[in-house]
């Protein structure tokens, strides 16, 4: 049943009794049209859009613990569509469309929030590349705003203005960027999915795939095989360790991301702000914590947690460009898996297993990508053809000399 | 993550740099006939294991030399540190 203002009325008279639980736990059948492997933010986007936008609705969705236990949960909750590159930013641009209209569309409340995301700027060239960046994301229909010092100021009046290290000239400002509740998202779109027929199977890990001669016939369960013609994995930072039972090695890294929580402060920041001369980003909660974070580790890690170096490194750079929350304590702190990729982007492909097809790589931006993500693999998967806005991402982008650099590293994960 | 220098004792990690995968010491050979398919695999695809790896590291803040590092990737536990130079060298390289 829908969620609405006059439901919540009627539920209020009687007793409250009429809420039901919002998914159901079904056994698994022992065959399905398409089986989606990994029960996160952009395996049950997915699931929703291969039951919306296509109909395809005898699907599963096979998560090894409960529901949003990974990424989905673990993330600084930031959506944006500031990035550069053809390959890259209509895809973005598209995902922020869709965030736009998702609660309207899944009938749920995730709290999007447009408050506006700021990149700051600390130097001539470095606008000169905001720019750049700012013409490129008008390509694709995005809204950039450059702001100069003054403009900047009139924003946000608290930050360091004049460090003598890092002055701040100005910013690129989206304001269409925010930050969305994102526990709220794994949640719509499995209820989304759900009540269109998909199966949703929790604690059902997958150990093997069923490959016959070349093709892809469903997969290995802790609860038994299930068939499938086709699988699709979306389990990004364990990408390699699944990927590998099917014998496939990737262009990928996993590493250890932290993310930080402070104590909850009165409402000081108006949006995401982001720190363009080191590695810092960070937003306020509506329960007033500062949710932030900065690079990766850099080395490769399955441990969900990182060291002290990371967290010196972050708070330096907090402290550089609003030195008034250094009397603020840290409350909370945490580290996700993230795939990195040899050249800092995603993929939405099929494999070289028939019946295979493999989303990930999403490097330690997936959150902002979960509609667009879901959108894009499902119509991979429903018409077998590469979505428009996703054409680049593909596997094989490497042998082709295809890359999509966005920060013109090369193969080195952990400076992306 | 304390890395035990063969040289230089206990070093914190944060004055290393690391690069990845150990098997990036062994090129392919650049007149074998596959060489285009090895140099991509070569470049590009990693086993990235859950659990034991052997890995490249960099003293960029110290004395500059390369080491391989046997670390547990779930635990952050290291378990083995030598010099690259030793573990080129009983690969049958010459330096």
């Amino acid at each position: 049943m829908a969620y609405s203002a006059f439901r919540i009325f009627r539920e209020s008279l009687t007793g409250n009794r009429g809420w039901k639980p919002v998914w159901r736990e079904p056994e698994p059948r022992p065959d399905y049209d398409i089986i989606i492997v990994g029960g996160g933010g952009h395996g049950l986007s997915t699931a929703y859009y291969l039951a919306r936008n296509h109909g395809i609705t005898r699907v599963a969705v096979l998560e090894k613990g409960w529901l949003g236990s990974g990424n989905v949960g673990r993330n600084t909750t930031i959506i944006r569509s500031n990035y550069m590159l053809p390959g890259n930013q209509p895809f973005y641009e598209l995902s922020l469309k869709l965030w736009e209209g998702l609660e309207q569309d899944f009938n749920f409340n995730a709290m999007v929030s447009q408050r506006g995301v700021l990149n700051l700027y600390h130097s001539d060239p470095q606008r000169d590349a905001f720019v750049r960046r700012g013409n490129a994301m008008k390509l694709s229909g995005a809204d950039p705003v450059l702001l100069d010092e003054a403009g900047v100021r009139k924003l946000c009046p608290f930050l360091d203005f004049d460090n003598a290290r890092f002055p701040i000239r100005g910013g690129l400002w989206q304001p269409r960027g925010g930050t969305v509740r994102h526990d709220a998202v794994a949640w719509g779109y499995a209820r989304g999915a759900d009540r269109r027929g998909v199966d949703i199977i929790q604690n059902c890990e997958v150990t093997g795939f069923l490959i016959d001669s070349g093709v892809c016939k469903g997969v290995e369960t802790a609860r038994g095989p299930i068939r499938a013609k086709s699988v699709a994995v979306a389990v990004a930072g364990s990408s390699s360790r699944v990927m590998a039972k099917a014998g496939i090695r990737l262009p990928i890294e996993s590493h250890v991301l932290q993310a930080f929580v402070s104590e909850g402060l009165k409402p000081v920041l108006p949006g995401v702000i982001t720190f363009g001369a080191g590695h810092f980003y960070v937003s306020q909660s509506d329960k007033g914590g500062l949710v932030f974070g900065g690079d990766i580790d850099g080395y490769n890690s399955y441990a969900q947690r990182g060291n002290l170096p990371a967290v010196e490194d972050v708070c330096e750079g907090g402290m550089a460009i609003m030195p008034m929350i250094g009397r603020a304590r840290l409350l909370r702190m945490w580290g996700g898996l993230v795939d990195m990729s040899m050249d800092g982007s995603a993929f939405i492909d099929r494999t070289e297993i028939d019946g295979l097809f493999f989303n990930g790589g999403w490097c330690y931006g997936g959150f902002k990508a979960t509609p667009a993500s879901g959108f894009c693999f499902a119509h991979l998967l429903a018409t077998g053809e590469s979505h428009p806005v996703a054409r680049q991402m593909r596997l094989d982008r490497f042998r082709r000399g295809k890359l999509i650099d966005e920060k013109g590293q090369g193969a080195q994960p952990n400076l992306h | 993550m304390i890395i035990n220098h063969p040289l230089l004792g206990p070093r914190d990690a944060a004055e290393f740099v690391h690069l990845g995968d150990a098997a990036m010491i062994d090129r392919p050979d650049w007149q074998a006939k596959d060489a285009a398919e090895a140099f991509h695999d070569y470049l590009y695809l990693r086993d990235n294991p859950a659990g034991t790896y052997r890995e490249l590291w960099y003293h960029e803040q110290g004395d500059r030399s390369w080491l391989v590092v046997i670390r547990d990737t779930i635990t952050h536990d290291i378990k083995n540190v030598e010099l690259a130079r030793d573990h080129a060298r009983r690969r049958g390289r010459s330096r």
